[in-house]
């Protein structure tokens, strides 16, 4: 970093700025693996919590990594980008998770898809207007024996029919705002 | 020979059991509860704690909750087991609140199992004793067929009624200890689990006179080594889904507490690593494991011998192991199973493979779609540390090994080593031209080890009975076993493990019980998005990592998808190459490019827009990504498109050709219409029509107006009287 910042007061001012951005576990968490060999390694599992915390990863808060942690922030940009699990904009109280395997597709998960989109007039990668609800696919959840599955926060509900959807979407809806949990 | 090192193992087993009294210990009855992510999804937590209600109600001290991983039989969760001292073990399906009620007053209480509830409905033979039998396909020792054949002669000749003693085959002592495999013949005896071992007639009238009408078991023709299958046997063995495997890699999934490492020792576990410890020599382990032909269960079928040895003879103090639990196939959830089911094994596996190799770090890759999964990992990390299992100086060997969890964070390609290896870097997942291959050039530039879940969890067992014995197992070029993740249109859905050279017919139809309703088994697509569809006709062929290859697909991790009449192939490639699409990193162009294109060819034809050309540029195309892509997973993208161009090349044609979908599943393509015949004027169709296209009076035949149908199907599902027709 002093490379680049001659002044050394400003330097430390990033830093402090940077610190107060992130929870205090998390900015422990960078600075304990910046004294083991290879820190940048951490870098996806910083962004994994940082993720976890704020629910997505705001352009601050991997401004902050990159200070803290070393790493240009053009490359935690290449890595949060790359991969599907890292969110750039913020997600709905529910995220609902609609699998798409293979053994969901063949077992009619597209049909459950639709009738999500339908029921909540939004499309894969939205939220609805009121940030209740939103809409992911995934690649596969793993418990393919009991397809169609989908999963709204980290809830699984198995073998699910279109027909099931309105009135399992509105348990959640109606669930008191404060009851949820936080979001994975 | 370190002697000390097997008493340090020892000794420390009895310290985990002072340490902690818990279920399985002593005269109690135990009640078994499935707690993996498939089990949770079902509903096990909630059946958990209904049965926790149960036994303080009922103030009982010798009443336990046993948590088990989960077994493979996903269709049919949650599943409970009963335990009760001295009799046979009972599995229930399917447990529902109430289910728990009855369970608990009438099976736990009273001991009467409750008939109705029991998984598979097998357990009906209520008699005395029950003897079972290898029918020894596998290995070819048919010495226990004249036994059983000799038992049952002797039986009738005494008069005894089937109440008393029941004979069934299975294909079980696959699992019988090296040694005693080829004199004489094996039979269990339940309840009590007595293995005999009978090499004369006069034994066998032995056993049948003190043992089976006397109640005496002949300690001194029970052999004491226990088959690695047997704890799974006791409490599965009567469910037809489960007699017909042979459990290996998953042989403690289902049966002991993951999170418990006393039960795992209790079982066996972390006996190979003392031994491997002891011995000190590593080059005996490799030569041990190339002398099993096992071979990488992640998909690519390398030997994992030749692998170890290369990274061994690289120079260098640094090295890693590395564990690639990046299950990333759609279908596939074997890895997973074994996480949560039996994360020691997996450890120990890994440590064995660090000491071969000459490794001191270890790496867990694990997606991060499977929390639960990362959970019990770190808690058996956790454990081992905690008993000087891993860290510095193992069971005071010397060897110093530790490993970390490192978390995916979904892209399917990171399943490709070099792709992984920049993942663990904290890279952008994408893979590098090879060679040099990790086994010299791997993580941080030094030599690695890439192995999968699978392949970690059968070393512990070739290092216990000896690569001999499972070289036998499975086919002439590949040992052991392979663990199949059965899942679409098929019965019983769930995990099936099956010696390598079982027939697919055998897994499909006989295992996983055909298809739904009665529809026609019509392919299985195998290795997932990498893989291809063999067709039902095809069935009979023999897996194994070659005989898949020659029918244009691949093993892959073992997802194994059913397909019945109902699903298009063209559909199916289409959704394949979706996937395959979505996941190419970008880094090199035939991937890149190659999957857009086909899948824009494959859109087309499913939309009915298909010309004459598609078929030719497809293959040319396919034939291109797989000589030019940079990794595996573009080298292997086509292969769904390219097999089911083979084997389905009609179905193509009739897309294309005659504008028809044959099996009914792309939208475009399918007209609905009334047959006024039957239509008894319901309105039903009518009322569920999304947009009003379907006209007609109440009592009389309705019509649907094919320029405003969307083909949505729905008056086709809520017809009664079958009067829409689908063509």
């Amino acid at each position: 970093m002093s490379r680049f910042h001659p002044n050394h007061s400003l330097q430390q001012q990033v830093m402090e700025q940077s610190r107060a951005m992130l929870p205090a576990d998390i900015v422990e968490y960078i600075e304990a693996v910046r004294n083991r060999p290879h820190p940048d390694s951490q870098l996806i599992s910083v962004l994994h919590k940082v993720q976890h915390h704020f629910g997505h990863l705001d352009r601050t808060h991997m401004d902050a990594v990159a200070h803290l942690l070393g790493v240009p922030a053009a490359k935690i940009s290449g890595v949060a980008t790359f991969y599907h699990f890292f969110r750039l904009t913020p997600r709905g109280q529910y995220v609902i998770n609609v699998c798409m395997g293979t053994a969901c597709y063949v077992k009619g998960a597209d049909k459950v898809l639709e009738k999500i989109r339908e029921e909540l007039g939004i499309d894969l990668g939205e939220t609805t207007r009121d940030g209740l609800f939103s809409l992911e696919e995934s690649r596969c959840l793993g418990t393919c024996g009991l397809a169609p599955v989908l999963m709204i926060n980290e809830e699984v509900h198995a073998k699910v029919s279109p027909e099931q959807i309105p009135a399992l979407l509105h348990k959640y809806a109606s669930q008191p705002r404060a009851a949820a949990k936080e979001r994975g | 020979m370190n002697p000390t090192l097997l008493e340090r193992l020892v000794s420390l087993r009895r310290q985990l059991e002072s340490e902690k009294c818990d279920a399985t210990a002593g005269e109690r009855i135990v009640i078994q509860v499935g707690s993996a992510t498939c089990e949770n999804a079902a509903g096990s937590r909630g059946i958990r704690e209904e049965f926790r209600k149960y036994i303080a109600a009922s103030g009982r001290s010798d009443i336990a909750l046993h948590d088990v991983g989960c077994t493979g039989r996903c269709s049919l969760e949650p599943i409970v087991g009963i335990l009760r001292p001295g009799e046979r073990a009972v599995k229930y399906q399917q447990v529902s609140r109430e289910g728990v009620h009855r369970i608990f007053t009438d099976h736990v209480l009273r001991g009467q199992p409750v008939a109705e509830l029991i998984l598979d409905g097998t357990q009906k033979c209520e008699s005395r004793y029950e003897v079972i039998f290898c029918k020894g396909e596998r290995c070819g020792n048919l010495a226990a067929r004249t036994l059983q054949a000799r038992l049952r002669e002797s039986l009738e000749k005494r008069g005894v009624a089937a109440d008393t003693v029941q004979i069934r085959g299975v294909n079980f002592a696959d699992l019988c200890p090296g040694e005693s495999k080829f004199q004489g013949g094996h039979f269990l005896v339940r309840p009590g689990n007595h293995m005999y071992h009978v090499s004369s007639e006069a034994d066998l009238e032995r056993v049948i006179t003190e043992h089976l009408l006397g109640d005496r078991p002949i300690t001194e023709l029970t052999i004491s080594e226990q088959p690695i299958g047997q704890n799974f046997f006791e409490l599965y063995g009567d469910v037809s889904f489960f007699n017909r495997q042979s459990r290996i890699a998953l042989r403690n999934s289902g049966i002991i507490d993951p999170s418990s490492l006393r039960e795992y020792l209790d079982a066996g576990g972390f006996h190979s690593l003392a031994l491997a410890l002891a011995a000190n020599d590593p080059e005996a382990i490799i030569a041990e494991i190339t002398a099993s032909k096992l071979r990488g269960r992640g998909g690519g079928g390398f030997p994992t011998g030749s692998k170890w040895q290369m990274a061994r003879r690289e120079p260098g103090e640094e090295k890693y192991i590395i564990c690639n639990a990046d299950e990333g196939d759609p279908g596939a959830f074997m890895d997973r199973s074994m996480l949560e089911g039996d994360p020691f094994s997996i450890v120990e596996g890994m440590t064995i493979g660090g000491f071969a190799i000459g490794a001191q770090r270890g790496f867990f890759y694990v997606r991060a779609e499977y929390p639960l999964a990362i959970e019990r990992i770190e808690n058996a990390l956790g454990e081992c540390r905690r008993c000087g299992l891993l860290g510095e100086n193992i069971l005071g060997s010397g060897f110093s090994f530790d490993m970390e969890i490192r978390l995916g964070a979904g892209a399917f390609v990171c399943g490709e080593e070099t792709a992984l290896i920049h993942s663990i870097e904290g890279e952008r997942g994408q893979p590098r031209v090879r060679p040099p291959y990790p086994s010299r050039s791997g993580l941080w530039g030094k030599p690695t080890v890439i192995n999968n879940v699978e392949t970690f969890a059968n070393i512990p067992v070739i290092l216990e009975h000896g690569a001999e014995w499972f070289g036998h197992i499975g086919s002439a070029k590949s040992g052991g076993t392979k663990v199949f993740a059965l899942a679409g249109k098929v019965n019983h859905t769930g995990l099936v493990e099956v010696p390598i050279g079982t027939t697919l017919r055998e897994i499909v139809m006989e295992i996983g019980g055909g298809c739904p309703k009665g529809k026609r088994f019509k392919a299985v697509q195998t290795g997932g998005p990498a893989g291809g569809c063999i067709p039902a006709a095809h069935a009979d062929i023999a897996i194994d990592f070659d005989t898949l290859t020659a029918m244009g697909s691949i093993m892959g991790s073992g997802g194994m998808i059913i397909m019945d009449e109902d699903d298009c192939m063209v559909d199916i490639a289409k959704f394949f190459m979706k996937f395959s699409a979505d996941e190419s990193c970008g880094k090199c162009t035939p991937c890149r490019e190659g999957t857009k294109r086909m899948l824009e060819i494959l859109e087309r034809i499913t939309a009915g827009q298909g010309r004459p050309e598609d078929l030719g540029n497809l293959e040319r195309l396919g034939l291109l990504m797989k000589r030019a892509s940079l990794c595996g997973l573009g080298r292997a993208a086509a292969n769904p498109v390219l097999s089911t161009m083979r084997h389905y090349h009609d179905e193509y044609e009739a897309h294309i050709q005659e504008r028809r979908c044959p099996a009914k599943r792309c939208t475009t393509l399918v007209r609905y219409s009334i047959l006024a015949d039957r239509c008894v004027g319901c309105t039903a169709c009518a009322r569920n029509c999304p947009v009003n296209c379907i006209a007609g009076a109440a009592k009389q035949p309705h019509i649907i107006d094919p320029e405003r149908c969307i083909r949505c199907g729905r008056c086709y599902s809520v017809c009664r009287f079958s009067a829409v027709e689908r063509t």
